[in-house]
């Protein structure tokens, strides 16, 4: 260190700051939801106990699920539209088949998956725009939902109700669950060598290409994810609601893609991070209704305040990366 | 022959085949009964769909990633606006008609804003927009069914020798907005910005401030689109535009357009609301139920999109 000529010493600084700032960018979703668990103490300081998070954070599950889902396919600069209905056609099978005819189920399920992967190859053959296709796939989950269940109703299978209604000790199971997310998807898209291809594929497609690397296979592969994590978010939310209907997943959409964007993902170059995509789920799980119950204010404006909170972060980051340069 | 085949080499024809072809399905079905009937209601139906879907296709052609995702609750916010300004008189249809456009093209702008200010993706940006619309729509419409005034409900569905006025109106507003693409300085802009906008921003566009004006232009149209809806439909409600999201962006995308930008194409978008509205038509008079309609719909987009293909990568 000694040797370093004193020229470059006043290079240290600005140098030294921006690694901050992208360590507060990193951060970023960490503190968005400790600031609302603040705001959530601060006004009913009730809440903040074993049971008060099992009731907030009910729906957390399944939503961290489904941004889960979507991040796979943003990090293939990809958008998945369709995944709120499949999560509701999910939900349906769940509370039909599954429970009345478990190897029809199964195989339904699985086979959507298969579905989910035929979509990503025909993506990928034909240089379709995703938002089109999968906008043209909300219609046909949302149909074979309907087909499934026309009526709401159904019974979840008794083995997911009693996993969804598992109460571990001083640690309440949706935050158990939500590390548990957070710490396996971590590991598979951030610590694998294959991790970093699937990432690469929305990084630089073309040099992953002349790499030697099938882009068909990829993208195969994180939309078979994205299917494989739909499915677990429709099994979670019909193991907490107990029933189904055909538009139980439709808000979905919506709150998976804020909720990959709210934890630090980007549209372009495959840049996602399993960990904040599961914090940005759980701070818009906490701020939709918990908090807004608490501030009083109507659930006409619950909606709104996801909106918010999305430009309030966004704000928050372009003024950081603004000192990153 | 030649004139045969430069016309098979549009882009746009293949949208008005396939509304001729379900049409055609749809007639033989019923033996010839309704078959002008059927057209009539398309017409009427279609124009909704014709207007978002050129303000759609105007900010997709800026290029990548453009899209108003804020489309359904503008629709829904502005059908409410106008409803509530026109309250029920006559004397104030055209008050309430530029309310609803200036509540729109307002929208439109906050939504360049969201763009510019946070240097987010259009997609985020009209998205959380589109959050916050609805709450203000749903607060604002809280128990509001406000009929149009009967004026503005018979205008927007006003036949003459069985077209419907709306959907004249309407073919003239998009020679406009053709002519507006293919010869103005505007819309060859936006052309431009679409194929290479920082070529674009070198050759000496005013890149910020076309893309503001599309942006305001598409809201404008959702707002306009939503009071007509509202009027046609008899009454505003919060859910009126949901439909017009997909419908928006595959009208465009069917009728020609280009996702990657730089390639726009307006009678497709004639063509495209057509055959959407027709397939559905031929559903009902089928008489399917409706999940094997949704589905049916959806196989049927992601089919077409499928054979039109998307655009070769350029590299």
């Amino acid at each position: 260190m000694t040797a370093i000529a004193p020229g470059t010493v006043p290079k240290a600084s600005p140098r030294g700051s921006a690694a901050r700032a992208r360590m507060l960018r990193g951060l970023l979703p960490a503190l968005s939801l400790a600031l609302v668990l603040i705001a959530i103490a601060w006004l009913n300081p009730r809440a903040i106990s074993y049971f008060g998070f099992n009731l907030m954070l009910n729906l957390a599950i399944p939503i961290a699920l489904a941004t889960i889902a979507q991040m796979f396919v943003i990090a293939g600069n990809e958008l998945d539209l369709s995944i709120g209905t499949f999560v509701g056609f999910v939900g349906c099978v769940t509370a039909t088949w599954l429970r009345d005819a478990p190897l029809i189920g199964i195989l339904v399920l699985i086979g959507s998956i298969g579905v989910y992967a035929l979509l990503g190859a025909l993506i990928h053959l034909r240089n379709l725009p995703s938002i089109v296709v999968t906008l043209g796939m909300s219609f046909v989950w949302q149909g074979l939902a309907i087909l499934v269940l026309p009526k709401p109703g159904g019974k979840a299978p008794d083995w997911l109700l009693s996993i969804m209604s598992f109460k571990p000790p001083y640690v309440p199971f949706p935050i158990l669950a939500a590390l548990l997310i957070a710490a396996v998807v971590h590991f598979g898209l951030m610590r694998t060598s294959y991790g970093v291809i699937l990432r690469g594929s929305g990084g630089n497609a073309a040099a992953l290409r002349r790499a030697g690397w099938s882009l068909l296979k990829t993208k195969i592969v994180l939309f078979a994810l994205t299917g494989l994590f739909g499915v677990l978010s429709g099994m979670a939310l019909i193991g907490i609601t107990t029933s189904a209907d055909a538009n139980i997943g439709n808000g979905y959409t919506l709150l998976s893609i804020a909720g990959v964007i709210l934890g630090g993902g980007e549209f372009v170059g495959g840049r996602v991070s399993p960990i904040g995509a599961v914090l940005g789920a759980l701070t818009l799980a906490l701020a939709a209704s918990p908090l807004l119950t608490f501030m009083h204010i109507p659930p006409d404006w619950q909606v709104a305040a996801n909106g918010a909170i999305l430009i309030i972060v966004l704000a928050a980051r372009v003024l950081i990366s603004r000192r990153e340069r | 022959m030649t004139s045969v085949r430069t016309l098979l080499e549009k882009p746009w024809i293949w949208s008005f085949v396939g509304a001729l072809v379900v049409w055609l399905a749809t007639i033989a079905f019923t033996g010839g009964y309704g078959a002008g009937g059927m057209v009539t209601a398309a017409l009427s139906l279609a124009v909704f769909t014709v207007i978002v879907g050129v303000g759609q296709m105007f900010v997709i052609t800026l290029g990548p990633g453009n899209v108003d995702l804020s489309l359904p609750a503008n629709i829904g916010l502005a059908s409410a606006v106008a409803m509530k300004v026109m309250g029920g008189s006559d004397a104030m249809i055209v008050v309430g008609l530029l309310a609803a456009l200036a509540c729109g093209a307002a929208i439109g702008a906050i939504n360049y804003l969201l763009i510019w200010a946070l240097r987010i993706p259009p997609i985020i940006a009209t998205l959380s927009a589109s959050f916050i619309i609805q709450s203000v729509d749903i607060s604002y419409g809280r128990g509001l069914q406000i009929k149009p005034p009967p004026g503005f409900a018979d205008f927007t569905n006003w036949q003459v020798l069985g077209i419907p006025v709306l959907a004249m109106l309407t073919v003239v507003f998009t020679i406009g907005a053709a002519l507006a693409l293919q010869r103005m300085i505007y819309g060859r802009s936006v052309l431009a910005i679409g194929q290479n906008i920082r070529a674009a921003w070198l050759a000496g566009v005013h890149v910020g401030r076309i893309r503001f004006l599309t942006y305001t232009l598409c809201g404008a149209l959702g707002g306009i689109d939503g009071a007509l809806l509202a009027g046609y439909f008899r009454g505003a409600n919060v859910d009126i535009g949901n439909e017009y999201l997909l419908a928006s962006i595959a009208v465009v995308v069917i009728g020609g357009t280009s996702v990657a930008g730089g390639k726009a194409n307006v009678p497709g978008v004639w063509g495209a609301g057509l055959f959407l509205v027709l397939l559905l038509t031929m559903l009902n008079t089928f008489g399917v139920s409706a999940g094997v309609r949704l589905v049916l719909t959806g196989l049927i987009i992601v089919g077409v999109i499928t054979a039109a293909g998307g655009e070769k990568a350029v590299r």
